[in-house]
């Protein structure tokens, strides 16, 4: 039973670094449908250098964090000067070619995917998590995540105040990168195994979601998105189970996606902003300070 | 003796899809003056004001900011240099509040890493806040620091923008009709903090329709018509000026 409960709670963290590595270029306003693909170059580069050579876990995982912050850095060179959809579809676009490329090298294993001999416990796992979140809050409230908001608003104000908008960018989609990097390598060591289809465009899809369903004003978005994502589902697959009976294996799954997916519907109607906004948080917490007040 | 000439155009002319919209317009601010820029609508004010902050490059010309030419300079590089401005329509930051609106004005005046990457509320950074808290204080919108800019007021948030402007310390401050949605009473305690600001050094250049307002705060005005210059000279003499009555009523005014 606690090997459930620690499963999860290793998805959870896992999915709050994710949704803080898309977090950060859609707080500078670059929407990134890629996500996944970054973790699975995390994830691939753990995997092969720990089979190839073998070194201690931290040092592969800074290895791994920094291939795919690298290819961040350099992919937003590249596309950042396109905008909106296009951003997105070209973010897209690199997720397939990663998968590609995946599939189509051996040394990767191919489709058959990789087994992966280190292993790191659900412990580390949650503590990174922990660091990560944060090292984000932290760096939201320097003068770096005021620019960032910023040029998210209006970047052609930010660049008038002189703010570099292209280095905000291109440093906070990096620094994404960076963050995905890690999750892929924590996934390897964790799972002890990689294959290309947990990294697909679903995926990249459910995480851009867990940021904009949570809200990208606040950095408790993210956190909120990611946590009820994880969570919500896993309650729901449990619901099923024991009300259903004999069919509700089958049903499961597809049951899953529909409610999500009506969730999903109803919370962008309800909340186009994000669970968390900036407004809504404050009235809460003006709300709790005059709380003695008015008693 | 007058005083040194702080921003100069010099032929500025600039033409969107073949149609000159400002045309070969000179002219110069002198330090600590108050200048106004004004025109009937569409004579090109607005479009000067992008020439000078770099939202648009100019066709032909050169744009001299304490005798430096800044024409190809980066809209960025020219508030470094010590231009400000503010919006014609608000272009305040709509998620960000109202002091953090006002500390993005200061991003110009951070110098290196450990400003941009320490958490704002150290100690070390603490006086940016306190700056801008006591600059909100100072124009009457002390009340709102911590409040969300799209949820308040026009007349407010059209404030905001001016404080906003101030915080990168500027030499020159351009204001694209700052009065425009504001009351009497409004408009009155504009005059006077404008007036305290000029006081501290800062050179103005205003546009604005107006009119009683200008006459109070600026002692220089330049009049644009159809992106020429027509008038440039004082205030006070600008309502008989035959050129100007003619470009603000039509000729039948003039011959009457
Ligand atoms: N980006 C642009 N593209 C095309 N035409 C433009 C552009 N910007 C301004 N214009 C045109 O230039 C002319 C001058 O516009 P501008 O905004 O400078 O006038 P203005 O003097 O500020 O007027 P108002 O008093 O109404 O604000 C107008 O005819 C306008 O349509
Ligand atoms: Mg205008």
């Amino acid at each position: 039973m606690s090997g459930y409960l620690d499963g999860m709670a290793v998805i959870l963290a896992l999915n709050v670094i994710l949704a803080y590595a898309v977090f950060l270029p859609v707080a500078t306003g670059q929407l990134n449908l890629g996500g996944a693909a970054f973790q699975a170059v995390g994830a691939y580069a753990a995997a092969y250098i720990s089979t190839q050579y073998g070194a201690p876990l931290p040092v592969i995982l800074a290895v791994s964090a920094s291939v795919s912050g690298l290819i961040a850095f350099v992919l937003a060179l590249s596309i950042l000067r396109t905008k909106g959809v296009y951003l997105v579809l070209a973010t897209f676009a690199f997720a397939q070619f990663v998968s590609g490329v995946i599939i189509n090298v051996d040394a990767l294993g191919g489709a058959l995917g990789m087994t992966v001999p280190e292993h790191v416990g659900g412990g580390p796992i949650i503590v990174i998590a922990g660091v990560v979140l944060v090292g984000v809050m932290l760096l939201m409230q320097t003068r770096f995540g005021l620019a960032m908001r910023a040029t998210h608003d209006d970047d052609t104000v930010a660049e008038l105040m002189g703010i570099g908008v292209r280095r905000t960018r291109v440093a906070a989609f990096t620094l994404g990168g960076v963050l995905a990097g890690i999750a892929g390598g924590l996934y390897a060591f964790y799972f002890n195994f990689v294959e290309v289809q947990t990294f697909d465009s679903l995926s990249s899809i459910y995480l851009l979601l867990f940021v904009l369903l949570g809200g990208t004003q606040t950095v408790w978005g993210p956190l909120i998105g990611a946590a009820f994502f994880t969570i919500v589902p896993e309650l729901f697959r449990y619901v099923v189970a024991n009300m259903g009976g004999a069919s509700a294996g089958q049903l499961d799954t597809s049951w899953r996606f529909i409610i999500l997916g009506i969730i999903t519907v109803v919370m962008m109607v309800a909340r186009p902003e994000g669970v968390v906004t900036r407004t809504g948080l404050g009235r809460l917490l003006g709300n709790r300070r005059a709380a003695p007040r008015e008693a | 003796m007058d005083a040194a000439v702080v921003l100069a155009l010099r032929n500025v002319t600039k033409a969107f899809s073949g149609l000159k919209v400002v045309t070969d317009v000179s002219f110069d601010v002198r330090e600590g003056q108050r200048t106004a820029l004004i025109g009937p609508n569409g004579a090109g004010k607005t479009t000067v004001f992008n020439l000078i902050s770099g939202a648009y490059s100019a066709d032909r010309g050169a744009i001299l900011l304490q005798g430096t030419d800044i024409a190809a300079k980066r809209p960025g590089e020219r508030t470094v240099m010590g231009l400000a401005r503010s919006f014609q329509n608000i272009r305040l930051m709509p998620h960000l509040s109202v002091v953090e609106n006002v500390m993005v004005g200061q991003h110009a005046r951070t110098r290196g890493m450990m400003d941009l990457l320490t958490p704002l509320w150290l100690k070390r950074n603490r006086a940016w806040r306190d700056e801008a808290e006591s600059q909100l204080r100072a124009f009457g919108l002390g009340t709102y620091p911590n409040e969300v800019t799209a949820n308040l007021p026009y007349g407010i948030r059209k404030k905001i923008e001016v404080v906003r402007a101030l915080m990168s310390h500027p030499k020159v401050l351009l204001l694209d009709e700052p009065a425009a949605g504001l009351n009497t009473r409004e408009t009155g305690d504009l005059k006077d903090f404008l007036m305290g600001v000029a006081e501290h050094g800062v050179t103005l250049l205003i546009v604005e329709h107006d009119m009683s307002l200008v006459r109070s705060l600026c002692e220089h005005t330049i009049v644009l018509n159809f992106g020429l210059k027509i008038y440039d000279g004082p205030t006070a003499s600008v309502q008989e000026d035959p050129a100007v009555l003619e470009a603000y009523l039509g000729p039948r005014h003039n011959a009457a």
